[in-house]
């Protein structure tokens, strides 16, 4: 499938929103579409319902964490400067880094694809809202929780955001790239602390 | 510490109201994590009204261990052997979908005849894991017993055969970037074909003992029905979408690998209930014996590995890939992400296990409780792959 085609038929269809085409260096030559968060509910009911994409299968949804550091905007523009200021630049355009969410759709009906899109957060702290696409695709649910729990971007309209694979009291996103693995992190209260502590007690020789 | 954490209850009671003004009470159960039906440690918080199930959420990660950020501080070649233990049944079928992602990713070429052994060990995989898993069903059931072990004794003969070729039972670890780690030994093939030519006398003496039986008609037909656009929607891949009548199998619409040289049918389903899931699985055990034989008639001579890649400082350009299969459970993907370093920036595994979950509740509402278990049953997961 043309994704230049594709771009453009979105954007005659749902006018005002922004795409742009990520390109794919390596040799699997799957590039992706970039989709601004405001419409980015309306591109997929449009890619799921319109007669030549029928996009109904979303197979596999992902985050990834792209703190200032590894950012991919930030790479090219240093690899293509010869002085600082370009440099500079560019780490003012993205001084916070951001998350992103990866969706890979198929076509069971058309049995096309992959057509991969991508959003992306304002940074990694407090702007980390995207729209839910579990409306759309109910097979997000699982893994928008799992981005959610693993990463910290907040799906808004998702029908049941909660911790999925960690236990609900844990607080850190553990597949942030800058995630530090606390040393205790097997410590959780149990109803027999008071039973332990009286052991301790007990073996310290205190009567 | 002075406060004290109260137990948390096994079972409790809540109080809802009835329309005629009386009350009715709502149990609910916590089913696992160390329920024997739950294929592991799953637990499902269940509320029934009665025998009725009217509310089911399912809570996962007792297994979690970031499988994805292990992967993401290990070289590619390193976390070969990690893929085996995500879905510990199907370690070969892991192995490829990861190999392929790889080769995707880095533009890797394979040889012939690593693909027709990569075809034969897949397809034994599924044999294997389709049998056992009918054995498990039945088991959920209380059948106890003889149809599980009648699965275990044919079981036993394959992973004999992945003894022989990998060293291990079931951590296989026998794929390579660019074609398989080591070829046949002497008389392996003899056996395989043996093994496979036996194998469909088993599923005729497994169909004699199950297909007809009334109890199991009775407790799997009209159980757990899950309709087609519901199926598509949620994401539902293997032969829990194919029994719904959908046909959308990965061997033919990606023809990865070589699957576009054999001749073979892709059985489906029309009530999408849990009788449907299991003629399905008999039914792709017979089409994979017929693969089996063919790739075994055909398996030519040649290198079983592509010489040019690397194997220490493996390093793809920078880029990404997704690559995908047909594992026996559903879609299994790769998604991998590379910066040019020897280890992947990013690691995911699409899980089928996990996904086809999503619409458990779905099937499970208002049916009794004993339903439940048969249900999960022929979900077909393997919690090592759901929680990762």
């Amino acid at each position: 499938m043309n994704l230049e085609s594709l771009k453009s038929e979105i954007e005659t269809n749902i006018p005002g929103c922004r795409l742009e085409i990520i390109p794919n260096p390596s040799p699997s030559a799957q590039h992706s579409l970039l989709v601004d968060p405001e419409h980015a509910m309306a591109i997929s009911i449009f890619l799921r319902d319109s007669e030549p994409y029928r996009l109904d299968y979303c197979s596999n949804v992902t985050g990834i964490d792209w703190p200032p550091s590894a950012a991919p905007h930030n790479v090219k523009l240093k690899e293509m400067d010869d002085g600082g200021e370009q440099d500079a630049e560019a780490e003012q355009a993205q001084p916070t880094g951001y998350l992103e969410a990866v969706y890979h759709l198929y076509s069971m009906e058309k049995k096309h694809g992959p057509v991969i899109l991508r959003m992306r957060t304002e940074d990694r702290a407090t702007r980390v809202h995207l729209p839910s696409l579990t409306p759309v695709w109910r097979s997000a649910d699982f893994q928008e929780r799992e981005i959610f729990d693993l990463f910290g971007i907040i799906f808004d309209g998702h029908p049941d955001l909660r911790r999925i694979l960690m236990w609900e009291e844990f607080e850190d996103y553990p597949m942030r790239r800058d995630y530090v693995e606390p040393d205790d992190y097997e410590y959780e209260p149990t109803a027999h602390d008071e039973v332990l502590r009286k052991t301790m007690h007990h073996y310290s020789g205190n009567a | 510490m002075t406060t004290t954490i109260p137990l948390p209850p096994s079972a409790s009671l809540t109080s809802t109201p009835l329309p005629d003004g009386g009350e009715s009470q709502l149990l609910e159960v916590s089913m696992g994590p160390q329920h024997p039906s739950t294929h592991g440690v799953f637990r499902m918080d269940v509320a029934l009204d009665g025998e009725e199930v009217v509310k089911l959420k399912p809570i996962f990660g007792y297994l979690h261990r970031n499988h994805e950020k292990i992967a993401e501080n290990e070289t590619y070649l390193g976390s070969m052997p990690y893929t085996d233990r995500l879905d510990y049944f199907c370690s070969l079928t892991n192995n490829w979908a990861y190999a392929l992602a790889v080769e995707k990713l880095a533009g890797i070429q394979v040889p012939e005849r690593a693909e027709y052994l990569r075809v034969i060990t897949a397809e034994l995989t599924r044999l294997q894991n389709h049998a056992s898993l009918v054995g498990f069903l039945m088991q959920d059931m209380g059948a106890s017993g003889t149809p599980l072990m009648y699965a275990f004794r044919e079981r036993e003969k394959i992973l004999d055969l992945f003894e022989a070729l990998t060293g291990a039972r079931m951590m296989c670890n026998y794929m390579r970037f660019g074609g398989c780690r080591v070829d046949l030994p002497a008389g392996w093939l003899e056996q395989a074909k043996q093994v496979v030519e036996a194998f469909p006398r088993f599923l005729d003496e497994f169909e004699q003992l199950l297909t007809s039986n009334e109890i199991l008609m009775a407790r799997t037909q009209g159980v757990g029905v899950l309709s087609k656009e519901l199926a598509v929607n949620a994401g539902i891949t293997g032969p829990m979408l194919r029994a719904t009548g959908v046909n959308y199998d990965l061997r033919k619409v990606d023809k990865y690998g070589i699957y576009d040289r054999f001749a073979f049918r892709i059985p489906l389903g029309d009530h999408g209930d849990v009788y449907d899931r299991y003629m399905i699985r008999l039914l792709e055990m017979r089409e994979s014996v017929g693969i089996l034989q063919q790739a075994m008639r055909d398996l030519p001579d040649g290198p079983f590995t592509d010489p040019k890649t690397k194997v220490r400082n493996f390093r793809p350009k920078p880029g990404e890939a997704y690559g995908r299969i047909e594992a026996p459970k559903g879609e299994l993907g790769f998604y991998l992400i590379s910066d040019g370093s020897p280890n992947p920036y990013r690691y995911r595994v699409r899980p089928p296990s996990l996904i086809n979950l999503t619409i458990l509740e779905d099937m499970c509402l208002g049916r009794n409780v004993a339903d439940v278990v048969i249900i999960l049953g022929s979900v077909d997961i393997v919690m090592g792959e759901v929680d990762r």
